[in-house]
């Protein structure tokens, strides 16, 4: 069953196209991915999806409310985080997380103790009066996470959540992620870190100046792009010398190097590994660690977009520091 | 019931972070002093206070409302906290008039200031208190709202305050808060009456000092369809500026 349906949704702000004719549904429980590189039109997708923005034409359905006509209805069940911690600076913790639950009409005992609760499992509580201006920056973004499933939503909106942030406080939110998806809030999330969405998410959709260019399961976009096999070999002495050797051996693999104890082999066609294994040992070179080398997703997002990954990063971090 | 928690916690808020902050309670405090010492004390005598007490009380209302809701409301924009407004399910009606309630009884507060000064400078037997109520009110919601309209316009609390002056000071002139409407030359009459003050501030000549022109049912009626108005208005330009 679909959470949320888009078909054909458009937003121009003049003569640009910010968000081109994009379909895409997300299923209820999963993790989605929405990949792309500044400017894709990330963000304004979550826009139109919320109610902060009109779309130009097209639909987008949230558990069967019209975004556009009965946008306050979806809000109800939606939870957003969006690309900066966007609370009140004056209020602490509980405050923040307590007005942000009266905004959903919850009554005061009921939204105390929910925001008592989040701030024991978001590891927030032992800041007690501090105010959020005071907070760091994995603790804002942490604190934005809780106000935004104060409400219990179905379907939880992140935008960059772990953007900027510290690699302890990074991995305490995608696991914090993971454990919202377990408990059955469906989360759509775009982030720039493309390693990040490769744990997380289930199927990821990559944008590209407005338009969708894939759609698919992790596995199915991996798949693209296996087109040969890989197998790496580790041994515990120096094996650089032996390349032009294992070459003449097995013409129809393509060894490579990477290091002085690693050989990466190279192969259309499945790997028998018994000749290479009898060959190492023929040569008293015993291999300690043989592994397949799957594609990373960041391989397929290239290969699919075309755009450099670590451009992609500089820009966004950048963009996150400001 | 859901609604109305979010717009008593969204009240509560505001008069927490801003209206009760000590700068604001000094700018509604010091700035209605300032006027009243600064009309009251040239003139002392009992006639003149009354005369001068509805012009000092429209002026509080106009500077408190329109200078805190513009400056409040453009700081949130900045912050991005009220896109978190935005995105609660609250009728965007429902969320400005919330929004706008704050400051509204900011300016029913900064109008009395000058009312206490004015009660030991001069009896204030004979005044109708009842239409000076209403005023008081609808000139809150007048300017609050034109606060509002500015806020919608701008996008840097520098910008807010600028743009609430072009507005302010000119209405100081041409609402007849101390200068009569009649007064002015002809050709800057038009301007007046298409300005609410001039009509709040005419309700409280009639009910102090017993010299408006206009009458108070005309006066009401305007005053309420400029609040009705200025309301549709607004809530036009934030759906078109700030729902992209």
């Amino acid at each position: 069953m679909n959470i949320l349906e888009v078909d054909q949704l458009t937003k121009k702000y003049g003569d640009l196209t910010a968000v081109d004719r994009v379909s895409f549904s997300v299923h209820d429980g999963e993790i989605f991915g929405f990949l792309g590189p500044n400017g894709a039109g990330k963000t304004t997708t979550i826009n139109l999806l919320t109610g902060l923005a009109r779309a130009t034409s097209g639909t987008a359905r949230v558990s069967g409310f019209d975004c556009t006509g009965e946008i306050k209805k979806a809000q109800q069940i939606m939870g957003i985080v969006p690309d900066e911690s966007n609370l009140y600076d004056d209020f602490d913790g509980f405050e923040n997380l307590s007005f942000c639950a009266a905004l959903y009409g919850m009554q005061k005992d009921e939204r105390e103790k929910k925001a008592k609760d989040l701030l024991q499992q978001f590891g927030l509580a032992e800041t007690g009066k501090k105010p959020f201006r005071a907070y760091s920056h994995g603790m804002k973004r942490k604190l934005t996470i809780a106000a935004g499933i104060i409400h219990d939503p179905k379907i939880l909106f992140l935008d960059e959540p772990t953007t900027g942030i510290d690699v302890a406080s990074a991995r305490q939110i995608r696991q914090l992620i993971q454990n919202l998806n377990q408990k059955g809030t469906t989360i759509f999330l775009t982030t720039h870190y493309i390693e990040e969405a490769e744990r997380l998410c289930k199927r990821i959709a990559f944008i590209v100046g407005g338009k969708i260019v894939r759609i698919g399961l992790l596995d199915e976009l991996m798949r693209e792009v296996q087109q040969e096999n890989v197998v790496q070999l580790a041994f515990a002495d120096g094996v650089s010398n032996l390349k032009p050797s294992i070459q003449e051996n097995f013409p129809d693999v393509v060894v490579e190097v990477p290091g002085n104890q690693l050989i990466r082999l190279r192969s259309s066609r499945p790997l028998n590994l018994t000749p290479l294994m009898r060959f190492f040992e023929e040569r008293n070179l015993p291999v300690y660690e043989a592994r397949i080398m799957r594609p990373s997703l960041e391989e397929v997002f290239v290969k699919i977009t075309g755009i450099e990954l670590q451009k992609m990063k500089q820009e966004k971090e950048g963009k996150g520091k400001q | 019931m859901k609604s109305w928690i979010a717009f008593w916690n969204i009240l509560m808020k505001d008069m927490r972070n801003y209206y009760l902050k000590p700068p604001n309670i000094s700018w509604g405090l010091v700035f209605p002093v300032a006027w009243t010492l600064m009309f009251f004390l040239k003139s002392p005598t009992a006639v003149n206070v009354r005369e001068l007490l509805p012009g000092v009380m429209s002026l509080s209302i106009l500077f408190g409302t329109t200078s805190v809701l513009a400056v409040t409301i453009t700081f949130e924009r900045r912050s991005r906290s009220f896109e978190r407004l935005l995105l609660a399910p609250l009728d965007l009606n429902f969320l400005m008039l919330a929004k706008t309630s704050g400051a509204i009884l900011f300016g029913l507060f900064n109008a009395f200031v000058p009312v206490l000064f004015a009660s030991f400078l001069t009896h204030l037997s004979g005044i109708s208190w009842l239409p000076v109520l209403g005023a008081v009110f609808l000139i809150s919601v007048t300017s609050t709202l034109l606060g509002l309209f500015i806020a919608v316009s701008v996008k840097e609390v520098f910008e807010a305050q600028t743009f609430s002056n072009f507005f302010r000071f000119p209405m100081i002139f041409l609402c007849g808060l101390f200068i009569p409407v009649q007064g002015l030359p002809l050709f800057l009459r038009p301007l007046s009456y298409i300005l609410p003050l001039t009509y709040g501030a005419d309700i409280l000549k009639s009910s102090i000092s017993q010299n408006g022109h206009l009458g108070l049912p005309v006066n009401f009626v305007i005053l309420l369809g400029f609040a009705v108005g200025l309301f549709a208005l607004t809530i036009r330009n934030v759906k078109r500026k700030w729902i992209y």
